[in-house]
């Protein structure tokens, strides 16, 4: 073809952003579309931290206050779900969206309309999700986990929340294809893959174990399914199938699940601490390895969520120990940090605090991890608070904490204005704080043998419940505040941003005019010093 | 509410030291297994203790030392190969220690063989069903009446005017002190989970399938606990409570529960 | 032509993801009041699969507009590419959950139920009598006696067809190579046809399975793994026989050059996959 109709196309191709509405509903442009998976998860995070709170508006004293039991069941069941669903992995890969292209060099994600079909179909899921609370029957109840027989008692609700998760896991799928097509060809050509910034690295990795574990989840609800319309007997053991079965192959897709919930955050703290210690990061490359080996090990120990199921004893010592065995590479990643951190000059900026926050309190619940991989011990945790404790230590003050860490890092830089300093040290404080007045007590409850997944309980933990309630609802109103700092910021509020935004960072990203234009990089930039990279 | 924030803290802080309302570790237990588990629980603790405290020493020093001052440059170091050879080496060393006693309890705890007494528990939404094997006794365990007014959501009884809230039963199990009971759990509906804390055990009951799992409780004693499975509505209304009996004592409970005797008294 | 080389290549704004979002909607919406006894959910979820079909000859058509005039270069093409191959690999991760249901019962569940492992008293107490053999309905005998799939047979003249589909494909891709285009068009369309010939088959085993074997999705494990894998791989061969032929009707219309043919790789690519599962499936469900 003749160049005069390449021009042709070029004018039509580099457009700014379209007008109204069908900027949105046709987007192709990565930061459109991450912008939206961004709004999508804080109004996810919104709604489900409002079940969450009448969760805790309910525990705040023994007897019942305000809602039925089965309405609790519902409330903890669409919480999970959507603080899981909707507000983590939205999130990251809003983040993802952002800044991968920006990071490697390219112009925008490899597969955009792609893209934007993995975002829509998001809403729609959460709808019909949502709209099973007005169906008789009500919501489903079962918890996240959706264990058979429990689980086709159900209501109406039953097919629609099978067929959200299809759609959830259609969107996930998706999109992690495009992650990886962008960031294995869409890099800049002399970015080699161990000179990638280990954000661009955790989601590549991030992007494998949503490939691989988001069919098997698909698979498992299609066999609820076809056992409560069709006549299967997967689950059924009368028909020779067994209830555990779902158990194992559900957590075959939970457990990789969760590390997809938290490898991102490993990723968002590499780039940040770095950047406030003024030190390039400490042994990038066994990061990668470490992330790599978390991801592998992430397969083979799905059974320590089911020590109690009466797993012949071979299987309970080696899923102890291939569990415990998480701890190491896990440990490599956070002594790099330390390491990162050693002797560097730092200054503590809100993004700084977060990620300094996460490498305490993730540990923390990195150890009840590690407690919990002792069988013995796990038969006492098991299904009761101390186990909702370890995962809010690694969920909130791990992945929430490192998505908020995120925004106030890069806001400058998508907004082109800072965002309020005190306004966002304020939040952080107030979020530190409160986290650990809500979660750190669940430990004690779940010690003394409060189980979890019940409206009520007995007199004896009415103490650590109370003060649990008042933390959940101190941590939810401080929310409201970065919900403020964020809108603030982007209205351009704040002062302009200058394109390196912090002191000296390293990163393609950084190269970039802030805001950033609409197509990140429509030539390839020369990745050159080698310290671009950290 | 100050004063339990404050006490919180205070619970934060002095942590072993639990007053009666204020439990803030595992139970010991009256089982030789449950002691054991407390001691791994206790143990592996410990190493997060002190792996936690020289962690965020190193930290904190780190963070106090090294923040930005004045004419600080900062260093340049991106790698040391020791450094990463050692701490990849101590963990697993770590982990090496508190693998084996565990394995160890773990073993025990699964030896079901040569019990002094069968125990076959089936789980109905929501209550338990008992049945001593070879013996003709055989009954429901329900939540007490007293806490099944106090729970509904109208009631206008504080729960805390009721005795052993949610952790009463009308029909409790009954088993002998120092006996190896054998329990073999399974469910008539959807999956279920057998809890007692203090004997240190858990197992959860699969609609057709039959877990075994087994105690010896040392102690005589009434011995509190919950269903540990999601399994509906009610989940949270159908605990367990085991009372452990001198072997007379036992004896004669078990009598009394024959069906010729429970023909004149029927129920409790 | 350089200049397509060397600059990013970024699509225009499309208004087929949303389309295809509230097909999907619509499709699983209605699926769900269809299967909750409403009749009306049938009808919505028949307008998501023809908002979706819309969807997906829309949105192919663009591509195969935009590919035609030029507009993609190297780099668009490895995008594809790289798509394509990982989609299939979620495809097989799809299927192994049914192969490890499959293995699962097998080799777990069945003989636990017969008193294997732990299970004991599982044997004893619950279900007393029964002696684990595979292939089986399980304990209580679901869906009542019925007769056992053989592997030889028409499953096996089902295997013939694939394996010869998987050659006449690969004599087509040669022949492309070679600009031999009426070979081309021969082989191709014997291959969707030999896929469509395998889909009527495979439709006439369940009928006699149904009607004179009474093994149905009913029948315990064996008939539930046995109608899950084969079923979800009859429908992949469908869709993949679909595939082919919206190829074959492209070739009719003499798209694809020696050197861009990526959709037909990418048909291609798929029906291998097809082919492969069932030979997975042919030894484990109805050989071993
Ligand atoms: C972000 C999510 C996330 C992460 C990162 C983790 C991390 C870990 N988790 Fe967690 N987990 C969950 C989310 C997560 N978990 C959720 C949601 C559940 C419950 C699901 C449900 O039932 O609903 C759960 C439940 C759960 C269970 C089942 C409990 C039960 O139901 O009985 C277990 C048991 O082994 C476990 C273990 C671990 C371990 C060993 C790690 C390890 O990866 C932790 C490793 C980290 C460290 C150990 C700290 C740093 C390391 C060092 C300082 C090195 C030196 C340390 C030592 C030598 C000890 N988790
Ligand atoms: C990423 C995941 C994630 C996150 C972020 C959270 C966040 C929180 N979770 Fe959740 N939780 C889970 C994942 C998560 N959780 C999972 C997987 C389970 C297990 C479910 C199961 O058993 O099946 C669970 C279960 C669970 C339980 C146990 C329920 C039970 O066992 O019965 C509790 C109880 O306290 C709880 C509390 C909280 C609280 C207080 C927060 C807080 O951090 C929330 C803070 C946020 C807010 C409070 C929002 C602020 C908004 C407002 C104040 C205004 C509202 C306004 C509008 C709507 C306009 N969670
Ligand atoms: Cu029975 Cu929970
Ligand atoms: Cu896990």
């Amino acid at each position: 073809m003749t160049s005069a109709v390449m021009d042709a196309h070029h004018s039509e191709e580099h457009h700014g952003p379209a007008k109204g509405i069908r900027r949105w509903l046709y987007a192709t442009n990565h930061k459109d579309i991450g912008t939206m998976y961004l709004v999508l998860s804080l109004v996810m995070f919104l709604t489900g931290g409002a079940m969450a709170l009448v969760i805790r508006s309910e525990l705040f004293q023994p007897g019942l206050q305000f809602i039925a039991p089965n309405v609790f069941n519902q409330l903890t069941t669409m919480h999970a779900l959507i603080m899981v669903f909707g507000a983590v992995m939205p999130a990251f890969v809003g983040l993802a969206n952002w800044m991968i292209p920006m990071m490697i060099g390219a112009p925008d994600m490899a597969l955009p309309r792609m893209n934007n079909w993995s975002f829509w179909i998001l809403p729609f899921a959460f709808l019909m999700l949502v709209a099973t609370f007005f169906m008789p029957g009500g919501a489903p109840a079962a918890g996240w986990t959706m264990y058979p027989p429990l689980v086709l008692q159900t209501g109406d609700a039953f097919p629609y929340l099978i067929f959200s998760v299809h759609l959830l896991g259609i969107s996930s799928i998706m999109g992690a294809i495009n992650i990886i097509v962008t960031i294995v060809n869409m890099r800049a050509p002399d970015m080699s893959l161990l000179k990638m910034p280990m954000f661009v690295w955790t989601w590549l990795i991030t992007a494998y174990l949503l490939l691989a574990v988001m069919p098997v989840l698909a698979g498992a609800v299609t066999m609820l399914l076809t056992d409560q319309f069709f006549g299967t007997s997967f689950f059924l053991a009368a028909g020779g199938g067994d209830p555990v079965l779902f158990q194992h192959i559900f957590w075959f897709f939970g457990h990789p699940e969760v590390y997809i919930l938290i490898l991102p955050a490993f990723g968002v703290i590499s780039e940040i601490i770095p950047t406030f210690s003024r030190k390039p990061l400490f042994g990038h490359d066994s990061m990668v390895y470490a992330a790599s080996s978390i991801a592998f090990l992430s397969f083979i120990v799905w059974a320590h969520h089911m020590f109690t199921v009466g797993m012949p004893l071979t299987g309970q010592l080696f899923f102890m120990f291939s569990t415990m065995l998480i701890a190491v590479p896990t440990g490599v990643k956070l002594f790099n940090w330390i390491a990162t951190m050693w002797r560097g000059t730092m200054t503590f900026e809100t993004p700084m605090l977060f990620a300094i926050a996460i490498l305490f309190l993730f540990t923390i619940g990195g150890f009840s991890g590690i407690m919990l991989a002792i069988v013995p011990a796990d038969i006492q945790y098991h299904d009761s608070y101390f186990v909702v404790a370890h995962f809010h230590y690694v969920l909130v003050p791990g992945s929430i904490f490192a998505i908020m860490a995120a925004v106030y890092y890069w806001l400058p830089k998508w907004s082109g204005h800072m965002y309020n300093e005190s306004l966002g040290k304020l939040h952080f404080w107030l979020s530190a704080v409160f986290v650990n007045v809500t979660f750190f007590p669940m430990h004690f409850l779940g010690l003394a043998g409060m189980p979890r997944r019940i409206p009520d309980y007995s007199t004896q933990f009415a103490d650590f419940n109370s003060i649990a309630s008042v933390g959940a609802i101190g941590y939810g109103l401080s929310q409201l505040l970065f919900v403020y700092v964020v809108i603030q910021c982007v209205r351009g509020k704040g002062a302009k941003a200058t394109s390196e935004v912090w002191d000296n960072p390293k990163g393609l990203e950084w190269t970039l005019p802030s805001p950033a234009p609409y197509h990140s990089f429509e030539v390839p930039p020369k990745v050159s010093s080698e310290s671009a990279f950290s | 509410m100050l004063r339990k924030v404050y006490l919180s803290v205070i619970g934060l802080l002095g942590a072993s030291n639990a007053s009666a309302d204020w439990t803030l570790n595992m139970p010991r237990g009256v089982t030789e297994l449950s002691a054991e588990t407390y001691a791994l629980h206790m143990q592996v603790f410990y190493w997060c203790c002190a792996i936690g405290v020289l962690v965020f020493g190193v930290m904190i020093y780190s963070l106090i030392r090294h923040r930005k001052s004045p004419g600080a440059e900062p260093a340049t170091f991106s790698h040391s190969m020791k450094a990463e050879v050692i701490w990849t080496t101590i963990p697993i060393i770590i982990l090496l220690i508190l693998v084996v006693p565990s394995a160890r309890t773990l073993i025990k705890l699964e030896d079901t063989r040569k019990p002094d007494m069968t125990i076959v528990a089936t789980a109905y939404q929501w209550r338990w069903h008992y049945r001593y094997q070879g013996q003709d006794v055989a009954f429901y365990s329900s939540l007490a009446r007293t806490s099944g007014v106090a729970r509904r959501l109208d009631s206008s009884i504080d729960p805390f005017t009721v005795e052993n809230y949610l952790l009463d039963v009308d029909n409790p199990l009954v088993v002998p002190v120092g006996r190896k009971v054998r329990l073999l759990l399974t469910s008539n509906d959807v999956v279920h989970s057998w809890w007692v804390p203090e004997l240190a055990i858990k197992k959860d009951a699969i609609p057709g399938f039959m877990n075994e799992t087994w105690f010896k409780a040392d102690v005589v004693g009434t011995y509190r606990g919950q269903c540990a499975e999601l399994c509906g509505m009610d989940h949270g209304y159908m605990p367990i409570v085991v009372k452990v009996l001198e072997p007379q004592a036992y004896a004669a409970w078990l009598a009394s529960r024959q069906p010729t005797a429970l023909q004149s008294a029927d129920t409790n | 032509m350089t200049h397509a080389e060397d600059r990013y290549y970024v699509p225009q704004n499309s208004h087929w993801p949303i389309v295809g979002s509230v097909g999907l909607f619509l499709l699983m919406v209605g699926a769900s009041s269809w299967l909750n006894g409403s009749d009306a959910g049938f009808w919505v979820m028949m307008s998501g699969v023809a908002v979706v079909i819309f969807m997906l000859a829309g949105w192919f058509s663009t591509v195969i507009g935009e590919s035609i005039s030029g507009r993609f270069n190297q780099q668009v093409d490895m995008s594809f590419r790289m798509g394509m191959f990982w989609f299939i690999f979620s495809e097989v991760m799809f299927f192994s959950v049914f192969f490890g249901a499959l293995f699962y019962s097998r080799n777990m569940s069945i003989p636990w139920l017969g008193g294997d492992s732990n299970n004991f008293f599982t044997n004893l107490l619950l279900w007393g009598g029964y002696e684990s053999t595979w292939p089986s309905n399980g304990p209580g005998n679901a869906g009542g006696d019925y007769e056992v799939m053989q592997p030889f047979g028409l499953p096996l003249i089902n295997t013939v067809i694939l394996l010869t589909s998987s050659v006449t494909l690969t004599v087509a891709h040669h022949a492309l190579l070679a600009s031999k285009r009426s070979m081309l068009k021969v082989f191709l369309a014997a291959t969707f046809i030999l896929g469509f010939i395998f889909v009527f088959l495979q439709a006439q085993e369940y009928i006699h399975a149904y009607h004179e074997m009474n093994l149905k999705m009913t029948t315990g494990i064996y008939g539930s793994t046995f109608y899950m894998l084969t079923g979800f791989h009859g429908m992949h061969v469908t869709i993949g026989a679909f595939m082919l032929s919206v190829i074959w009707l492209r070739t009719m219309k003499g798209h694809f050059t020696p050197r861009h043919h990526f959709a037909f790789e990418a048909a291609a690519w798929y029906w291998h996959f097809v082919d492969v599962v069932w030979l997975a499936l042919y030894v484990f469900v109805y050989w071993m």
